[in-house]
């Protein structure tokens, strides 16, 4: 069976590879926490191809390693669902803990990191074994995930309690607590590993720190004419591959912030749709996407030209984007 | 750890003291058996204090709560009764939220509350808890009481959290420096309702006001906003048809608002005696707006944005009821007091207070902006959600209500505005 099955997608596979006009195609997945959808958008002309039907509350979303599945935090079902990339059907739902809000797998490609906002905790699951390896308990509201590059430091950031928990992965012990601005949201390690990046959506910066000394390098603030002080609220933060330039949601201020990663300086605003939250690149990068909540769409931003060249329609509150080589 | 101490117990060494005393003398004329169970309770009181010395280098930081009820609402609609831990369970949960961050930086708060029969004095209670040692006080009285407190304490290191009084004159003539507002004032609440009505282009009001002193400062409050954002008062009345309107008023209200030309009635019935009445009720069809109706508050519990589900769903989980507005009102200044410990990393009163006086402080209030206080009078300042029984309605300040300070500032009284001195 598994064999048919493998025969299938191969074939599907090719037959969609032929299909395209474009051999860098690739697809767009795209949760919409109040539809309880994700949009599936094919990057060969930016065309929505599907809309599936999910758990509820669906935010954050990313794709395993091997780029087969699709995983998506149900928050309301108190789930990780597990979809099939090529068939995009429902195979399993993972333990999760409750309220799962964000998540990322380890470089090796298990197991999950999940932050469970409802219970101040971050549980480890074995995506393979169905399995809880662990719940470490953090502080109030757990939200941002990030893992360092080598995977031995996983890093949590509690919007309550405003800090980044830094978690040893094989004791799971907390190794540092560094206290950062309200309501921390997102953490994201730089590719190297040198940088760790939270964004503080209240607090409204973002701050870049020193993963070896846990210790704040700068923050980085935010500055647009005729937006006011308060309506810079950072979330999402992508930093490219090459450690050039960082990229930040700034929530209601419906802009992206395009920042210098060498120097923390911002070079430059992009305006996208209304309250923008999250941020996913492309496979090769030469694309960055955003979920703007409030317009109900996806801003697509050319990430060499530094400019926003569409935007499509998604479900209502689009919340996590990831994409996919095709 | 969760603290909810009916009594804040200060000093643990002294009550151990004396049971070590005592068992001295035990141990002198009793059997074995009870030398036996003196080594065990030794073992105990010496586990114990270990634990208290290692707890040394913990900062405790007590908080109390005192609450007296001066007015009981009717509960006219005989269901919406108060809960008993109405504005405790706020305070409760925000010390949970404190003591998980706690851990973190060794800080330990606790919430002793009083609740307070009308003819107690509230002075004589925050005068006990202050001699266990609580420097900070979340208070939920009348604007005399807390007055009276707030001169007692002038001087020392005891600092007040006014959660319910709405007094204008708390903000203004009668602001103390020892006083900081988490509830809005009357004029906060008007404001966003006339910003919303300004919005909206209802521009033509009738407003009607019962008799308590509450109503006719809301009235007036009302009034003053409606001037401010181009409201017109076109007729006023006092609602004189007795306390209860609930088999009266289908024949009273058509003829009291009949004649008048208006958008909407806007009603001023703080404690609830009257307005709820009103709806349906009126000559011609018209909606409801002031303290019923279309209402300003701090919390709702159909409120899901910019967070705030997840401390819905805390409280729901924790209290099995909603969050009501006073919980809000005593969640706000615990996690105040908690974002002042953790941000200088200190239980010391007075760097707790420079922080939570000085321009560095914010806090996350589940409202979309940071709230911050106004230093010159020491009001919260924080946007004001416009509500219906089931529904939110819209959050105030509205789109395009600007201010050179804060668009928050756009809400109640402005510094030019103030009769307040600090001093």
């Amino acid at each position: 069976m598994s064999l048919m099955k493998g025969l299938k997608a191969g074939v599907f596979a090719i037959g969609l590879v032929c299909a395209s006009a474009s051999a860098e195609a690739y697809k767009i997945y795209v949760t919409n926490e109040k539809d309880n959808t994700v949009t599936v958008i094919n990057s060969d002309g930016w065309k929505v191809e599907q809309t599936l039907n999910v758990g509820q509350r669906p935010r954050g979303i990313l794709l395993t390693k091997d780029g087969k599945y699709l995983l998506v935090c149900a928050s309301d079902d108190d789930a990780v669902q597990v979809f099939d990339v090529a068939t995009l059907k429902l195979v399993k739902t993972l333990p999760s803990g409750p309220d799962p809000e964000l998540f990322i797998l380890h470089p090796s490609g298990n197991p999950l990191y999940i932050a469970n906002e409802d219970d101040n905790l971050v549980t480890v699951v074995d995506i393979v074994n169905n399995k809880v390896l662990a719940e470490v308990p953090v502080g109030v509201e757990p939200e941002g995930m990030g893992i360092s590059p080598d995977g031995k430091v996983l890093v949590n950031t509690s919007e309550t309690t405003n800090m980044a928990h830094f978690i040893d992965t094989t004791t799971y012990e907390l190794t540092a607590n560094v206290l950062v601005d309200s309501r921390p949201r997102f953490a994201q390690f730089s590719y190297d590993g040198s940088q760790l990046w939270v964004s503080s959506e209240i607090g409204g910066n973002v701050a870049v720190i020193d993963p070896a000394t846990q210790k704040i390098i700068k923050k980085i603030t935010f500055d647009v004419p005729g937006v006011t002080p308060e309506a810079l609220q950072p979330v999402g933060v992508r930093v490219t591959k090459d450690g050039a330039k960082a990229f930040v949601a700034l929530g209601p201020a419906n802009r992206v912030a395009v920042v210098n990663a060498k120097t923390l300086e911002v070079e430059k605003y992009l305006l996208v749709g209304q309250r923008v939250w999250q941020l996913g690149f492309s496979p090769d990068q030469k694309h960055l996407f955003s979920t703007n909540g409030v317009s109900n769409d996806i801003s697509i931003i050319d990430v060499a030209k530094l400019k926003v060249i569409k935007s499509v329609r998604t479900g209502r509150f689009p919340w996590g984007v990831v994409a996919t080589p095709d | 750890m969760i603290s909810n101490n009916n009594k804040f117990i200060s000093a643990n060494l002294p009550w151990i003291n004396i049971q070590i005393n005592t068992h001295k003398i035990m141990e002198f004329f009793k059997s074995i058996l009870l030398i036996l169970f003196r080594s065990w309770l030794t073992v105990g009181i010496f586990m114990y204090s270990t634990h208290a010395n290692a707890a040394d280098d913990i900062a405790k930081i007590p908080i109390g709560y005192i609450s007296q009820q001066v007015e009981t609402p009717p509960n006219l609609s005989n269901l919406d009764v108060a809960p008993d831990n109405e504005g405790i369970a706020g305070g409760e949960i925000s010390i949970r939220d404190n003591n998980t961050t706690g851990r973190f930086l060794k800080q330990e708060f606790s919430l002793e509350t009083a609740i307070l029969p009308k003819d107690a004095d509230p002075l004589k209670t925050m005068e006990e808890m202050a001699a266990e040692g609580i420097h900070f006080f979340i208070l939920d009285v009348g604007a005399d009481a807390l007055l009276k407190m707030a001169d007692a304490a002038k001087g020392r290191e005891i600092l007040f959290f006014n959660a319910t009084a709405t007094d204008n004159r708390l903000r203004s003539q009668d602001c103390r420096a020892n006083v900081m507002h988490i509830a809005p004032s009357r004029s906060m609440y008007t404001d966003a309702l006339a910003q919303f009505l300004a919005r909206k282009r209802w521009r033509k009001l009738f407003l009607v006001t019962g008799k308590r002193p509450g109503d006719v400062l809301f009235a007036a409050a009302m009034k003053k906003s409606a001037k401010k954002f181009g409201g017109k008062i076109v007729a006023e009345k006092e609602w004189a048809f007795g306390p209860d309107a609930r088999r009266t008023a289908q024949a009273e209200v058509p003829a009291f608002t009949q004649d008048v030309d208006y958008d909407v009635l806007l009603v001023a019935d703080e404690i609830g005696i009257f307005g709820e009445y009103l709806a349906y009720r009126t000559w011609q069809p018209r909606l409801i707006v002031g303290t019923q109706g279309l209402s300003p508050s701090t919390w709702h519990r159909t409120h899901e944005q910019w967070g705030s589900a997840q401390l819905q769903s805390r409280f729901v989980k924790r209290f099995k009821r909603r969050m009501r507005a006073k919980d809000y009102q005593v969640w706000a200044p615990v996690r105040s007091i908690g974002e002042a410990a953790a941000r200088t990393n200190s239980g010391d009163f007075g760097k707790m207070t420079a922080y939570l006086k000085g321009d560095d402080f914010e806090l996350a209030g589940f409202k979309g902006l940071p709230l911050t206080f106004r230093n010159w009078n020491w009001q919260l300042r924080q946007p004001i959600l416009l509500i219906q029984p089931q529904a939110l309605v819209s959050v105030s300040p509205q789109e395009g209500f600007l201010h050179e300070v804060s668009v928050l500032d756009t809400l109640g009284e402005d510094r030019r505005e103030t009769g307040c001195k600090l001093n």
